[in-house]
């Protein structure tokens, strides 16, 4: 079933085309991840599809009474407003405390709800923010970076969370990351975004791609190693020992 | 009859304007609107003047003047204007339009400081009626758009993704704005509205764990500082609404004072 489906967006902000030409549907229970370069439009993107910004051009399309659990990459809270974790969930519609409790359970929290919103640590304020998200019974979750700030054995964890949400809740996720040795294992499907989709597919044939290669590199971050067997560039058929070559 | 007291409705009409201004000022803090508030009380000096010079019902003419006057600062404010400067422009020329135009007015020159600084004690049982129906406006407002004003205030964007409109929230609160605005000027005078919005909530924040809790507290300050500054302007014959603010202004200074205390009570041991 398709949940959402943008045809030809493009996004126009002080004078600079920041998106053109993007086109994306979303079927429901896959994981979708849009990586690329900073100031490529992710976030631009993701604020078009839940509704924050009007595309100057193309058009959304989404299923009847869709639901999106949204979970920023930063979420400020005014210093001036109390909010603790309980009154946080609660927005923006009222659950019983209950449903509170298992939701903070649920993302392998303690029960924090009396504490602030403002004393919470990294990564339990990222927690609390996709506990929020998924209160909501999305169909779809829709993640900016939701890993920034975490350690390494944090964000793992939290993409974890990601694929056990999936499983349990059936919604599809669509997420932006930078992490792209993460992203590679855990996604059913890479769009590689720079202003446009430079390429999209099976996370394993867009990490092949000439164009992922060229915003890329080819071994930075790691995020070819999982897939170096497969490497089959046709430099190497020219120079069988370019290692040697070198030396 | 109670009301025939100009003392009992004095009190009457400060405790309603401390009970409708302590939540629209909790969001006035929250938003970061201060300056808003102040253009837009500014702005209600010349819907005195045009009011009194068409010789309508000056509530109606604050009321119209501060709608048209926080409707603007809104639309610009979303137009990405230099906000803090726009709103001084505009703050400060409402005012001094709103007063050389009361000086055109005969007769209403004496009555300028009633409406600068309000007249408490002057209020008339259809005043009173008028204040106690604005509050009542007000907090209802509020209170049916709360959960939705409460997420657009957190975050545009989740408000978005929850299909809440933030720019359909932000109206109601301008609305609310004015409102206010325009039932207070009598209480407490265009200089001073935007006090009665700040001080309290200000006051109320280190008290409060919740949106919730500080609004309520924030309406009880409101209210004690109403209370207190009548009864104490009458005893040290005062001016009352300035009277007023400077309670309220004395409450958030011993609530700052003794938070500091604690915390440094609490590190020290």
């Amino acid at each position: 079933m398709r949940l959402i489906a943008a045809e030809g967006l493009a996004v126009r902000m002080g004078g600079t085309e920041v998106l053109h030409d993007v086109s994306l549907t979303l079927e429901r229970g896959e994981i979708v991840t849009i990586v690329g370069p900073n100031g490529s439009g992710k976030s631009t993107l993701l604020r078009v599809l839940i509704g924050a910004l009007r595309p100057t051009r193309g058009r959304i399309t989404r299923a009847a009474g869709l639901r999106i659990g949204y979970v920023p990459q930063k979420l400020h809270i005014d210093p001036t407003l109390p909010m603790s974790v309980a009154r946080f969930l609660n927005l923006p519609r009222r659950r019983p405390a209950a449903a509170l409790r298992a939701a903070l359970e649920e993302a392998g929290l303690p029960d924090l709800r009396d504490r602030q919103m403002a004393d919470l640590s990294g990564g339990q304020f990222q927690r609390v923010l996709l506990a929020r998200a998924l209160l909501e019974r999305p169909d779809l979750l829709i993640l900016d970076e939701a890993t920034q700030g975490l350690d390494q054995p944090g964000s793992a964890a939290f993409y974890r969370r990601i694929a056990e949400v999936r499983q349990e809740m059936g919604c599809a996720v669509l997420m932006v990351s930078h992490e792209l040795h993460v992203v590679m294992s855990a996604s059913d499907r890479v769009i590689c975004l720079n202003g446009h989709v430079c390429c999209e597919g099976h996370p394993e044939i867009v990490a092949q791609a000439e164009e992922y290669r060229a915003l890329f590199g080819t071994g930075t971050h790691g995020a070819l190693a999982l897939y170096r067997h497969e490497h089959s560039h046709s430099h190497d058929h020219d120079h069988p020992q370019p290692h040697e070559a070198a030396e | 009859m109670m009301l025939d007291d100009f003392l009992i409705r004095a009190a009457l009409a400060g405790f309603g304007v401390a009970l409708a201004a302590a939540p629209l000022g909790s969001f006035v803090v929250w938003r970061r609107m201060a300056y808003f508030g102040d253009a837009t009380a500014h702005a209600a000096i010349l819907g005195v003047a045009l009011a009194l010079g068409l010789s309508v019902s000056v509530f109606a003419g604050a009321l119209v003047v501060s709608l048209l006057m926080a409707t603007a600062v809104s639309v610009l404010s979303g137009r990405g204007f230099a906000m803090d400067t726009m709103l001084g422009v505009m703050a400060h020329s409402a005012l001094a339009f709103g007063l050389v135009g009361v000086s055109f007015l005969s007769g209403v020159r004496i009555d300028l400081m009633a409406w600068l600084f309000g007249d408490i004690l002057a209020v008339s049982r259809g005043d009173l009626a008028v204040i106690w129906g604005g509050a009542a406006l007000v907090l209802g407002l509020l209170a049916w758009r709360w959960q939705a004003l409460l997420t657009a205030t957190l975050s545009p964007d989740l408000a978005h993704a929850s299909g809440i409109d933030p720019r359909r929230e932000q109206l109601v609160l301008t609305l609310a704005l004015a409102v206010v605005v325009a039932v207070a000027i009598k209480v407490v005078g265009v200089l001073l509205i935007a006090a009665m919005l700040i001080v309290p909530a200000a006051a109320a924040r280190p008290l409060a764990a919740t949106p919730e809790q500080m609004a309520a507290l924030a309406a009880l300050i409101g209210g004690v500082s109403a209370l207190g500054g009548l009864g104490a302007s009458f005893r040290l014959d005062t001016p009352t609404g300035p009277t007023i603010v400077c309670v309220a202004a004395l409450i958030f200074a011993g609530i700052m004072a003794g938070t500091g205390l604690t915390k440094i009570v609490r590190h020290n041991y």
